[in-house]
């Protein structure tokens, strides 16, 4: 299909969250994943190349238009919106729940050493964080992971991006 | 007493801990207890003389820091050798709570969307356009519009001895019985066609009271703007 990356391109631009490669496989039968991905390919580095204020990223398990950061300043500027901002302390729940997920909130707060109750709800009303489950112990803690969401907001492809924790150290050995 | 304090804003006791370590530049793998539990002690007595409210945490902290010190005293046997040092404990601690404060900094400087990036239809769902997003309201913005209708109220109000009891379960059924039948009112709705100080005071606490009872809640769709009160529960 001559025309497959104009369509790709097409698709990506309207859809409201990230679209994957099985979505565009459903939508664009005939073609072979090689295919779509050289084309999802070409568009990246098309955008790249045009030094416009929009670039093609991959997040969340899928490719995104997105504007590049530095045109924040203007954009926020544009908008009567408030730019997502998280506090330091919602900043550090947000890490022990994406580094050490899943966990329970008794273990965010050894990590933390406050009561992380506010700073949880605060990232689960913004759907950063979600309840995975209970954990099969006396109790039936709830405990948490983070959500598609975050790696939409956090720019990251999958959690495998994550910038890698500072080794710990073990002491005593 | 010749010190200077410089009160950051701590994230909780192992934060205030970490930065009285790198104050110092102490060796986390070495920490001298005596040292740090005075200054952590300093560093609560000011907070509280500043009357900022010191969550329990600290105090747990503090006494945990005691406690090592306490251990530390105690003179040390031979047959003991195997016991591991007080402080380990609390090193650790403070080494994985380390990692996370970096990481939780590492993650801020991400290319937040929403912050630093955008994508398309951002201002869609996001702009505050007119009536349908609203946000909700805190007890301060509505004291703030109580404050402006009271002032409406002619000055020269003549005051009489109020001989019709007013009851705040009346006027709290009031305010429910026309939210049931008109989904949605306004706080001027309420408030402004009353001319009766006592009445609109009273009006005002039946709202904030059905606010705390989370029956009612109170939206607005930007500052100083129109707000509107709707059942929290629809039935």
């Amino acid at each position: 299909m001559d025309n497959l990356k104009a369509i790709v391109e097409g698709i990506v631009f309207v859809s409201e969250s990230p679209v994957g490669l099985k979505k565009l496989k459903g939508l664009l039968e005939d073609i072979e994943g090689k295919e779509i991905i050289k084309a999802l390919d070409d568009l990246v580095e098309e955008y790249d190349k045009r030094n416009g204020a929009l670039c093609l990223v991959e997040v969340a398990g899928g490719f995104q238009f997105r504007t590049k950061d530095n045109f924040s300043p203007w954009i926020r500027k544009l908008t009567s919106i408030k730019p997502v901002a998280i506090s330091q302390a919602a900043m550090e729940t947000l890490a022990v729940v994406a580094y050490k997920q899943p966990v329970m909130k008794a273990e965010i707060e050894k990590v933390r050493g406050v009561d992380v109750s506010g700073t949880l709800k605060g990232l689960l009303e913004k759907n950063l964080v979600r309840m995975i489950g209970r954990k099969d112990v006396p109790g039936r803690p709830i405990i948490y992971g983070t959500t598609k969401k975050f790696l939409e907001v956090f720019n990251l492809k999958d959690l495998s991006e994550l910038p890698t924790l500072r080794e710990l150290k073990e002491l005593g050995e | 007493m010749g010190y200077e304090i410089k009160l950051d804003i701590f994230q909780g006791p192992l934060d205030l801990l970490l930065y009285l370590i790198k104050k110092n530049e102490i060796d986390i793998y070495n920490i001298p207890i005596a040292v740090i539990t005075e200054q952590y002690l300093e560093y609560i007595d000011v907070m509280k003389s500043l009357n900022l409210d010191v969550a329990g945490e600290y105090l747990v902290m503090a006494s945990t820091l005691i406690h090592i010190k306490s251990k530390l005293l105690l003179p040390v046997h031979d047959d003991t050798e195997d016991e591991e040092d007080p402080r380990e404990e609390l090193t650790r601690q403070l080494l994985e709570y380390q990692a996370f404060k970096e990481a939780a900094l590492n993650l801020d400087t991400m290319n937040l969307l929403g912050r630093d990036v955008f994508k398309g239809g951002y201002l869609l769902g996001n702009e505050t356009d007119g009536e349908h997003s609203l946000e909700e309201l805190s007890i301060f913005e509505l004291i703030e519009a109580f404050k402006v209708m009271v002032s409406r109220i002619n000055p020269e109000e003549i005051m009489e001895i109020d001989v019709e009891r007013m009851s705040l379960s009346e006027r709290m059924n009031e305010i429910m019985e026309r939210l049931n039948k008109e989904k949605a009112l306004t706080f001027s709705d309420l408030l402004g066609e009353l001319s009766n100080r006592i009445k609109m005071i009273y009006t005002f606490l039946a709202i904030l009271e059905l606010m705390k009872l989370r029956v009612i809640k109170a939206y607005q769709a930007k500052p100083f703007g129109t707000i509107r009160i709707f059942l929290a529960v629809e039935d």
